[in-house]
């Protein structure tokens, strides 16, 4: 690390971030978002940058099981708080529902906005298990995708609210 | 083998080539029996995308790596008189800085070279620097001091024509424009019932990749490796060995997975080269990655248009005459323009044309093909012309377009390999409920009506392309490819493929695509063309495979090969079915046993047109109090001969909708007219179409092979649901609201202007 940090303001700090469950120790600047912090420090580079200023939705990961753009968060502001990306998503090799979802619908092309996607779903999920079409139309609109995939990851994310409601019953 | 010419087209230009001849697998027929192919499948890479295990170009590290950041100029047009970097060296974490201080002699497009000294438009790359961290570039990119001396610029084709030349002696690509007649236009529309004529334009379309720009380079000897962010590992290659003077073979590209193309990245870009440079200087590898604001500026863009156009008729519609003027621009830098007038030409049977397009270099980022380059904004002025000419001879539109049909290309008389145009109106049509509810229908403010427009593109690819097919000693296969799926399912399509031919299941196929080591060459994916391209040398890989399997299955059954059956499980000898062998019985009997089939894909057939085709309807509502737009359904349908995986073409058809919806609606570069600046560089005020934009879209193929293009008997598909959105839109918000909106975006407040034009300027149109 250079030390630009004190040149410009903020020491570097310590913090744990919790992520997936594993606890992580980092010396960040205070300024590192979110967003850097799991790619660049966690190499956790399933979360994706794409605008780097909360237009795109690219960045959604869950804090505390509620999505938000980790490009506008800083790391710092994260201690203390149970931190979900893609990747623990998938745990053990078994793949959610939501992203089984996506690949028998086809909700991708690039796939690059699709981590995001999943997570902004998967938000959507634990706050409302039961969302109407418009509810969860509204919940996907944070996520841009160039490719146009938005009706195959509307359908999808239908599917998905159906695999959620069986597994709570199970 | 043998060498034969054969002709090619792709987007809209053909060319001439020789290629290579082998013996291909007979063309799979309508009625061929197909396991595999045809059959909606999952995309094989699924699991990688959605668990976020896809490795982008952005997502590569490599152990000591540096970032590098471009200085770029905020001036339209400026000669770099003075660069100090050496407050950028003083800087902690620099590394390297480059410049036209000391750079290697490197050409770049249009003769010059790279940090020349000259910037042609603001964000032009004028020196960079490599650094330990990204921010620490990005602070010594401010330490670096330059000086400039500001020229005159001109920002649009019309001051282009007027200004000083950009590169030789003309701002015109080529000198003059490209002009094309047949027939006598001028007696056409001296002579004819009625004539049309009206002025359009379309805007500057920004790509937005989700995905930005970036390669990251490292070096090892002499041998350089560069993961870039790309539809075309082998355009790369190609134009790293030449630019930088390295032996071709010395080259490696990688791209596994691309997070967007649409056209703007078939090429190596000036960070390309920076970066390679710049790890070179340093001995360490560089990542060089554009942020969203950099992404607008240089990388790409959809020409912006002015058209104007005449079309001549009788009174019962039949066409006499298209004279098409068109006007684009190329931006700073550019080979070539794009065919506007190809559908003008091409579309309509009609015996007299005339077509002039000039496309200008202009102080602005550098336009690149975008997703039906040249056709979406011809098609826009065509199709509107032609709804024009309905309204005013009182015609269905759709009846119109039926009675100028063309049964063979209307340019050569060529017939086509196939073409089910007809088909595509009909079932169209019949989705969307064209007949008798086409009209306008007014409720209070609100006013609803249909429109269609019409698909035509090439989509016949061709050589050259190669494929190989591989089986290890597991009995397991393996599909070899130089190229790149982009998102549109091409790796599965190949998969599928070579499990057809070969016989065996999909699930004992793997492909390995994204990386030119060790892999023939397969070309760009763009113009529609992998499929068409790469799929049939995939096949006689794959053919060639199970020739090779056939005969040491013989062999080793002492059985002539032609009595050879093959289930995809085991061999066994025809009629009797014994003896017999399991494949990876047959495997394991010679030690490691390897096969390699190799595929070449040949000539495109001699004097037939290659095109794909289709038609769209929009069925749209609009609030004449607030201009606001509701498209209520999409509806399209298209030719593309056989459709290889129906549930990834639908998808094709779904995403260019879309594209096409932010392409009619909310897109569009602005730039300040006083300095030539992008003033939307980035995502929350350039609009690209969200979850909430999509309207319901009804997706339908005709699906018929295309014996005659092919052994696959299949097209390309990644352009064609783009082009006719535009104006299928336009259409039928004209006739919703009984103005006519001629550019593009069609925002609120040229509706509302236009419904007020029309209320003062009543009865006069």
């Amino acid at each position: 690390m250079s030390d630009l940090g004190s040149r410009l303001g903020g020491d570097l700090v310590d913090v744990v971030l919790n992520v997936n469950g594993e606890a992580h120790r980092l010396r960040i600047e205070p300024r590192c978002t979110l967003l850097d912090a799991l790619r660049d420090r966690m190499h956790l580079t399933g979360t994706k940058k794409s605008c780097d200023m909360g237009e795109c939705g690219a960045c959604t990961v869950l804090l505390d099981g509620k999505p938000v753009y980790s490009c506008l968060l800083l790391a710092v502001e994260c201690q203390g708080h149970d931190v979900e990306t893609i990747e623990g998503l998938s745990k053990g090799g078994a793949l959610d529902s939501i992203q089984v979802a996506f690949i028998e619908y086809d909700g991708y092309q690039c796939g690059f906005c699709t981590p995001g996607q999943v997570m902004a779903i998967r938000g959507l999920l634990l706050n409302n298990p039961a969302p109407t079409p418009d509810e969860i139309r509204v919940g996907i609109s944070g996520n841009l995708c160039r490719c146009g995939a938005y009706p195959r990851i509307f359908k999808a994310a239908t599917a998905a609210v159906q695999a959620y409601e069986e597994a709570r019953q199970a | 083998m043998k060498l034969v010419k054969t002709r090619v087209e792709i987007e809209g230009t053909v060319h001439e080539e020789l290629s290579l001849a082998d013996e291909e697998p007979k063309p799979w027929g309508a009625d061929a029996d197909l396991r595999v192919v045809g059959v909606a499948t999952a995309k094989i890479d699924g699991a990688e995308r959605v668990t976020g295990r896809a490795r982008y170009t952005s997502d590569v590290t490599l152990p000591g790596m540096l970032h590098a950041k471009a200085v770029r100029s905020p001036y339209a047009h400026a000669r770099v008189k003075r660069l100090d970097a050496s407050k950028a060296l003083a800087l902690p974490g620099v590394r390297a800085v480059i410049s036209g201080e000391n750079v290697p002699r490197v050409g770049w497009f249009n003769g010059t070279r790279l940090f020349d000294g000259v910037a042609r438009f603001a964000g032009d790359e004028v020196a960079a620097v490599a650094a330990d961290d990204e921010e620490t570039a990005e602070e010594a990119v401010k330490l670096i001091e330059v000086e400039y001396e500001q020229l005159p610029f001109h920002l649009d084709a019309e001051e282009a024509a007027k200004a000083p030349p950009l590169h030789g002696s003309s701002n015109l690509i080529g000198g003059s424009p490209k002009t094309y007649r047949r027939g006598d236009v001028e007696k056409a529309l001296r002579e004819a019932e009625v004539v049309v004529e009206a002025d359009y334009a379309t805007q500057t379309e920004v790509h937005h990749c989700m995905e930005t720009h970036g390669a990251v380079a490292s070096w090892e000897g002499g041998r350089l490796t560069v993961w870039e962010s790309t539809q075309s590992i082998q355009n790369v290659r190609e134009e790293l060995s030449e630019a930088l003077g390295v032996p071709l073979g010395e080259v490696r590209v990688i791209c596994h997975y691309v997070g967007g193309g649409f056209g703007s990245k078939q090429v190596a870009y000036k960070y390309t080269l920076i970066a390679s440079l710049l790890s070179k200087m340093t001995g360490r590898p560089v990542r060089m990655l554009l942020s969203r604001r950099e992404e607008s500026l240089g990388t790409g863009n959809r020409q912006a248009t002015t058209q104007h156009i005449r079309i001549a008729a009788r009174s019962d519609g039949t066409l006499t005459a298209i004279d098409l003027a068109a006007m684009g621009e190329v931006g700073a830098y550019g080979e070539f323009g794009w065919m506007t007038e190809g559908p003008a030409q091409r579309l309509y049977a009609c015996s007299n044309v005339r077509t002039v397009n000039g496309t200008y270099f202009t102080n602005l980022g550098p336009a690149k093909a975008f997703r039906g380059p040249g056709y979406a904004e011809g098609s826009f002025a065509l199709e509107s012309a032609i709804d024009e000419l309905a309204d005013r001879l009182g015609i269905d539109p759709l009846e119109l377009r039926l009675r100028n049909y063309s049964e063979a290309d209307p340019q050569t008389g060529r017939a086509y390999s196939q073409k089910r145009l007809r088909e595509c109106y009909r079932r169209g049509a019949e989705l969307i409920g064209w007949d008798g509810n086409w009209g306008r229908c007014v409720t209070g403010s609100r006013c609803r009506a249909l429109g269609v427009a019409t698909q035509i593109w090439g989509g016949g690819g061709g050589p050259p392309a190669y494929a190989w097919v591989k089986m290890s000693p597991d009995a397991s296969f393996e599909v070899i490819v130089g190229g790149q799926d982009i998102g549109s399912g091409t790796k599965t399509c190949m998969a599928q493929i070579a499990a057809e031919e070969l016989g065996v299941g999909i699930g004992r196929v793997r492909v390995r695509m994204g990386d030119t080591e060790a892999a023939p060459y397969a070309p760009v994916s763009s113009g529609s063309r992998t499929m068409p391209s790469v799929g049939p040398a995939v096949r006689q890989a794959a053919a060639d495979a199970r020739r090779q399997l056939i005969e040491l299955a013989a062999d080793y059954m002492d059985v002539p090969t032609d009595r050879i059956a093959f289930d995809g499980g085991s061999f066994t000898a025809r009629p009797e079915r014994s003896p017999y062998i399991g494949l990876e019985d047959l495997a394991a009997k010679v030690d490691e046993l390897t096969i390699l089939g190799r595929g070449v894909r040949g000539p495109n057939p001699r004097d037939v047109d290659l095109m794909t085709w289709g038609a769209q309807f929009a069925d749209v509502e609009v609030d004449t109090l607030t201009g606001d737009v509701e498209v209520k359904r999409i509806v399209t349908v298209h030719d593309i001969g056989r459709v290889l995986n129906p549930l990834c073409a639908g998808g094709q058809l779904e995403g260019g909708v879309v594209q096409g919806i932010g392409y009619a609606f909310t897109e569009g570069r602005v730039v300040d007219r006083r300095d030539g600046v992008v003033l939307n560089p980035g995502l929350e005020d350039y609009l690209i179409p969200t979850a909430m934009d999509t309207p319901m879209i009804q997706t339908a193929f005709i699906d018929e092979a295309d014996e005659a293009a092919n052994s696959i008997g299949a097209k390309g598909l990644g352009e064609p649901p783009m082009i006719p959105t535009a104006p299928a839109v336009a259409n039928a918000i004209s006739r919703a609201i009984g103005v006519r909106i001629r550019s593009l975006p069609i925002t609120r407040e040229k509706i509302l202007a236009a419904l007020d034009e029309a209320k003062e300027g009543e009865g006069s149109r």
